[in-house]
């Protein structure tokens, strides 16, 4: 981890990286100079297809829950992950962006681990805050990331994109919000030292990196100081869930994608006394459940497709 | 902020937090019960409802027990900014006691949900 590969060394990249997300909407857009533009269909999935890097982004699996939102949170965790199986084109690995299980228990560490050997790829964790309940997280990176020490953070290559796996979820306590501390945000600021800014980032956390509502602790305090780290890179992809609903922000070469759960939905920021599981119909819960594929196109773009389970 | 319970008591929270932990939740059902400002003997319960711990400030007596009921579907749990108590993840239906020996003032937030805030007073 961490390791030091120079991006596709001999290669002289110019220019602006593109960068594309498909919304689940039907809409895509690819950014150029901080200015979106809508892209049709045809041209966005021609653009991913043949040589890119893919790999899947699942969150919010909340093994455990069993409350009317959904019963049957284990069902539908392996729907996504069978999903992923069924994919076209392999992805390269997995992410998961936490909140693996509901109540920071053994037992749903371990069903949640079961239930994800249906995956052959690598799998890369961040914990969500419903992962570190009691105990700092000490169950959790025992099990799905042991070479990190509890709370740890960590980045690595992978198909000419570097990553980085940040936890903003044990400052819940002190920052009344997700959170990444001085000592994770001094990290982050060395381990991007001196690459290049061409180099395509993607950097996945649970909680959203800008504040989406904060009252309902929707947003990262000192988010704007590891920003301030990625605002040279031509391209910058953050990957989060939390708030189990599809929301998108671009602001400049940084593009925010906050991804479904594969448990159960949550309102809209803002709407009701407080955030939680959503009912919805039964025959509706799966639509609005779902898996996020990302296409890295060497140089051209990054193409964020949200499935859902329906 | 320091002696919140005794040896023992605070053992005996410990025990509780561990059996919910663990999943052997308490089973019986929650009774609704009127929220409370001050509590007139050694038991009070704090209803955690609509992401709201209720009633938010409660006055006790040293030597009471008071345990966090949650009504909600969402977990929460409850804990101190410098931990002199703090649970494991309570479900809904589920419970927590800690034992308040001291006087003094102890401010608690859901650490799951941090805009969450209570407070219980010992005098």
């Amino acid at each position: 981890m961490n390791t030091q590969n120079p991006d596709n060394p001999g290669t002289s990249r110019r220019g602006l990286l593109k960068c594309m997300a498909w919304a689940g909407t039907g809409m895509v857009w690819t950014v150029a100079g901080g200015i979106p533009r809508g892209l049709g269909l045809g041209e966005a999935f021609a653009a991913s297809a043949a040589d890119g890097f893919t790999f899947v982004q699942i969150s919010d699996s909340h093994i455990g829950f069993n409350k009317e939102a959904n019963p049957d949170t284990n069902g539908t965790f392996q729907a996504a992950l069978d999903r992923i199986t069924k994919l076209p084109k392999q992805p390269a690995m997995v992410l998961h962006t936490g909140d693996v299980s509901h109540l920071s228990k053994p037992e749903e560490f371990d069903t949640a681990a079961q239930i994800l050997k249906a995956v052959k790829q690598d799998i890369h964790y961040v914990p969500g805050e419903h992962d570190v309940i009691g105990d700092d997280g000490k169950e959790f990176f025992q099990r799905f990331e042991p070479k990190l020490k509890t709370g740890g953070w960590y980045s690595f290559d992978q198909g000419g994109v570097h990553f980085v796996g940040m936890v903003n979820v044990l400052t819940f306590e002190t920052a009344k919000a997700g959170g990444f501390g001085a000592e994770q945000l001094e990290w982050l600021e060395k381990d991007l030292k001196g690459r290049s800014a061409s180099t395509p980032i993607v950097l996945f956390t649970h909680v959203p990196m800008w504040p989406i509502y904060p009252q309902w602790g929707w947003g990262t305090e000192d988010a704007p100081q590891a920003l301030s780290y990625l605002k040279r890179f031509g391209s910058v992809t953050v990957l989060n869930g939390h708030i189990h609903q599809i929301v998108q922000k671009v602001e400049g070469n940084v593009s925010y994608q906050t991804a479904m759960s594969t448990a159960f939905p949550q309102p809209t920021a803002g709407q009701g006394p407080a955030p939680g599981p959503m009912k919805v119909p039964a025959e509706k819960l799966r639509s609005v459940l779902g898996i996020r594929e990302i296409d890295i196109v060497p140089m051209k773009a990054a193409a964020v497709t949200d499935v859902t389970l329906a | 902020m320091t002696g919140l319970m005794t040896r023992q008591r605070l053992a005996a929270a410990a025990a509780v937090s561990i059996m919910l932990g663990a999943g052997t939740a308490i089973a019986e059902q929650p009774q609704p019960a009127a929220p409370q400002q001050v509590a007139a003997t050694n038991e009070a319960e704090i209803s955690i409802q609509s992401f709201q711990f209720v009633p938010a400030i409660l006055t006790i007596k040293p030597g009471t027990a008071v345990t966090w009921v949650n009504r909600d579907e969402e977990p929460h749990n409850v804990v101190s900014p410098d931990r002199v108590f703090r649970s494991k993840a309570i479900d809904g239906g589920e419970k927590f006691t800690a034992v308040f020996d001291k006087p003094g003032t102890y401010n608690y937030i859901c650490a799951v949900h941090p805009h969450m805030h209570g407070k219980i007073i010992v005098e």
